[in-house]
């Protein structure tokens, strides 16, 4: 890497950026042997209370924790506002882009975005097309993956519109944070987080299908205890006071929604899916689902129930439409967008393909369709074969693949084996659209735990920390 | 209201937990019973009765050829394959609890948690000798403390009955099989108890539904084996006795009844098994002849329970 790597705390020269200086002063007085007892405490914590994540393929602990860093990243309010307006903005021209997608289709006619990388995209489905849902809203929880490599400079790495995990860590971590040091938390101003639940909650219930009969029922739909997000469903209905369901405790008929209670039937009228699309009806899509509900596309498309996120929405997070999306900001809003995208190279491209199998070892190469770290080279961190591996893959099939160059991802201090040291980081924050876009101050800091590494994600062994917005 | 899946988790929660507890108290006075001098009893072996009680003989000597302390211990404690042994019981008892764990409150949830995070560090060989009594100790105290976190922390509405319905039916059918069991193994034809081992026998029963102390109190004449059955049976102030179990029962289908409005076949069976218990003699009882009756009193226990489950637990 060519570039300097710019950490978020300290300077090259030595100098504390302002808004970890009160931060550094009290890991100056702090010493680690109560910082290693804190972090005890904050895992005793986690596994007490239950918040585990699976790793699928790996055998070993089912549950595990995810490594919870205890120094909290620090964003000041004018980075936020920034990065705030930014994800509106993103989130606005994602939605519309769906709902042009399974509309009228102007984006395409347009030839802004081409018309097969659409229609013959995996996560297209044709099932919408036409259908409408209410409020126009199609991603009504979306997770943007940030990273910076600047003081002002932040990059979108990822959308996420289909079910983005992660909001019960940015919660939970602000739980264990002010519960083991106050004396610290309480020196800083920091914009509240806890409303997420709540800000969740209207929002689902601002999005009530044409057809509810009074207030709306609203649950959500988990595909079980195996699931490595099981515990943020349970987190999330349990703050939301919704009803935790699993496939089978739902049945249509008539094209209404009802679960099955204590006291007889109940009507259902949004659900706040966590079961993938393929999943969600046997009758529609995978006919071997059993986490699904049979008969629940039509009772979707009768204006029965609405699914949060809609059904289809995944095809704007797509890795191969990611790179129209500055193009979207401009065409549905006519702004200038706020937040920059990594450059990206298509390999559907065959002159984007020559270059990236060129020079693939100074590159990331991504599969389009894969998520979770998993199937992916970088390029300056890989061994010879694996590179000749990836080589040989975009050669056989270039569509499957984009490549983007290795970015000095920013680094925070983090408490690690060595003591405190830089690791990098990136940033999920969490935006909800409902009859309003509403985004709290914040969101999931994932940080790479060995030296070096530009991996944030949990499933790679990524950790994760609380991250700060400060107030004015 | 509730969902059905999760009225049901809760009620086999309980269940599982009183299980696992009625089963530690077993082992516990079973061990102790045969450090107790020739301990030979009736029929020679109180690890068999004893296997007989858990209700677990068919798939015990599909395994075992012998009813030996190690057999037994690792059969009821350990075996994965044993669906009641105390490790399936927590097990399964956790991973419901998961499965609903919003409806449970944080003293229920960390309570099962910590016993199944505990769990692995109990097997064959750390309950070897004096371990032993420190593993079942530690599981009653597991069940104590999820009893008691019930009734502490709950909200008092149909998710709380559920709960409590699951471990009054599943205590209901323990202290019944316990008396059964036993009684039909010492059955002294209308004699006292003798001394020595009959009388540590009689105690063991006693023990076993942590009732020795407390038997002691009520009747102040000695073990007799009749006033045990009715201490069993009918004394209301007797908490693991099958009319306070009833009552329970009764009392939390009652509750469930006038939260909802509506009144199935379970609230009958309810009333007609305490009713019978409540102004039942136990003459009457050891006329029908004990075993009949309690063989009777465990098969309605069972048909109670399915009812219950058809009525509310399957939606």
């Amino acid at each position: 890497m060519a570039e300097a790597i710019f950490d978020e705390m300290g300077l090259p020269g030595g100098e504390v950026r302002r808004a970890y200086r009160t931060l550094q002063a009290w890991l100056d007085e702090t010493p680690h042997e109560i910082l290693t007892l804190r972090r005890e405490e904050a895992e005793t914590f986690f596994r007490r209370i239950g918040i585990t994540f699976a790793v699928y393929g790996e055998g070993g602990d089912p549950e595990r924790i995810i490594p919870f860093d205890i120094i909290p990243r620090i964003l000041e309010a004018a980075e936020w506002r920034q990065i705030s307006d930014g994800l509106i903005q993103r989130v606005k021209a994602l939605n519309a882009f769906i709902a042009d997608v399974y509309g009228p289709q102007d984006i395409l006619r347009a030839g802004i975005v081409p018309r097969d990388q659409v229609i013959l995209n995996e996560t297209y489905r044709y099932q919408m097309q036409g259908v409408a849902v209410p409020q126009n809203v199609y991603t009504h929880i979306a997770g943007i993956d940030m990273v910076r490599v600047g003081p002002d400079e932040f990059y979108v790495l990822e959308d996420n519109c289909r079910t983005p995990s992660g909001v019960s860590y940015m919660l939970e971590n602000r739980e264990i944070t002010m519960r083991l040091f106050p004396e610290l938390f309480s020196r800083y101003n920091v914009a509240p987080v806890d409303h997420y639940c709540d800000e969740l909650m209207r929002t689902l219930t601002s999005v009530a299908p044409r057809n509810c009969p009074g207030e709306p029922t609203v649950v959500v739909l988990t595909p079980g205890i195996y699931n490595s997000a099981y515990y943020e469903h349970s987190f999330l209905a349990d703050q939301m006071g919704a009803e935790l369901v699993e496939g089978p405790d739902l049945y249509v008929m008539d094209d209404v929604v009802y679960m099955r209670t204590t006291q007889g039937p109940k009507r259902v009228d949004v659900i706040y899916r966590r079961v993938d699309d393929d999943f969600l009806d046997p009758l529609t899509f995978r006919p071997d689902s059993a986490l699904g509900v049979a008969g629940l596309m039509n009772a979707y498309r009768a204006g029965n129930v609405n699914l949060t996120n809609a059904v289809g929405a995944g095809i704007a997070d797509d890795k191969a439409i990611y790179t129209y999306v500055p193009e979207m900001v401009k065409f549905y809003l006519g702004e200038t967008p706020i937040l920059k995208n990594v450059p990206t190279w298509r390999c559907a491209d065959p002159e984007d393909a020559a270059y990236v199998i060129e020079h693939i070892a100074e590159l990331v190469v991504k599969e389009v369709h894969g998520s979770g770290g998993y199937g992916m080279l970088v390029g300056p961190k890989a061994a010879r074969e694996e590179i000749a591996l990836f080589r040989e893959l975009v050669k056989t099939s270039p569509e499957k693949y984009i490549a983007q160059p290795t970015l000095a991802l920013s680094t925070c201090p983090t408490f690690v084996d060595e003591g405190i040291a830089p690791r990098h980081v990136d940033l999920r924050p969490f935006i909800l659209s409902g009859r309003e876009i509403r985004v709290v101050p914040g969101g999931l800091t994932r940080v790479a735990m060995r030296e070096g590494s530009l991996v944030v994600n949990s499933s790679q062994g990524g950790g994760t920390k609380d991250t700060w917005v400060l107030k004015d | 209201m509730m969902l059905s899946r999760t009225a049901d988790s809760l009620y086999w929660i309980a269940r599982y937990m009183e299980r696992a507890e009625n089963l530690a108290r077993t082992l516990r006075v079973t061990d102790r019973l045969s450090l107790m001098p020739s301990s030979a009893d009736a029929d020679g072996n109180e690890w068999h009765s004893t296997v007989v009680v858990s209700g677990s003989e068919q798939g015990f000597y599909e395994k075992h050829e012998e009813a030996t302390p190690e057999n037994v211990i690792s059969y009821l404690a350990f075996d994965p394959e044993n669906p009641s042994s105390i490790r399936n019981c927590i097990e399964t008892a956790r991973r419901n609890a998961r499965a609903v764990r919003t409806a449970l409150t944080t003293e229920q949830w960390e309570c099962l948690n910590s016993a199944w995070l505990a769990l692995p560090g109990w097997n064959e060989t750390r309950v070897r000798g004096s371990g032993l009594h420190r593993f079942l100790d530690w599981v009653k105290d597991c069940s104590l403390l999820f009893t008691g976190g019930t009734v502490a922390t709950m909200l008092r509405r149909d998710s709380y009955y559920f709960t409590r319905l699951g471990t009054f039916i599943e205590r209901s059918d323990n202290t019944a099989r316990i008396l059964d069991v036993k009684y039909h193994v010492l059955l002294p034809e209308n004699a006292e108890v003798g001394g020595g081992i009959d009388y540590y026998q009689w105690a063991s029963v006693l023990r076993a539904v942590s009732g020795y102390r407390s038997y002691n109190a009520v009747y102040r004449e000695g073990l007799k084996p009749w006033l045990i059955a009715e201490f069993l049976i009918m004394r209301e102030e007797m908490p693991r006795s099958l009319i306070s179990c009833a009552a329970e029962i009764k009392d939390c289908l009652d509750r469930l009844g006038e939260e909802y409005g509506q009144r199935h076949e379970c609230h009958r069976i309810a009333g007609q098994i305490h009713s019978r218990l409540r102004f039942g003699k136990i003459e009457d009882v050891f006329r029908q002849g004990l075993h009949e009756f309690l063989s009777e009193h465990i098969d309605q226990n069972n048909r109670l329970g399915l009812e219950i489950s058809r009525s509310y637990l399957l939606g």
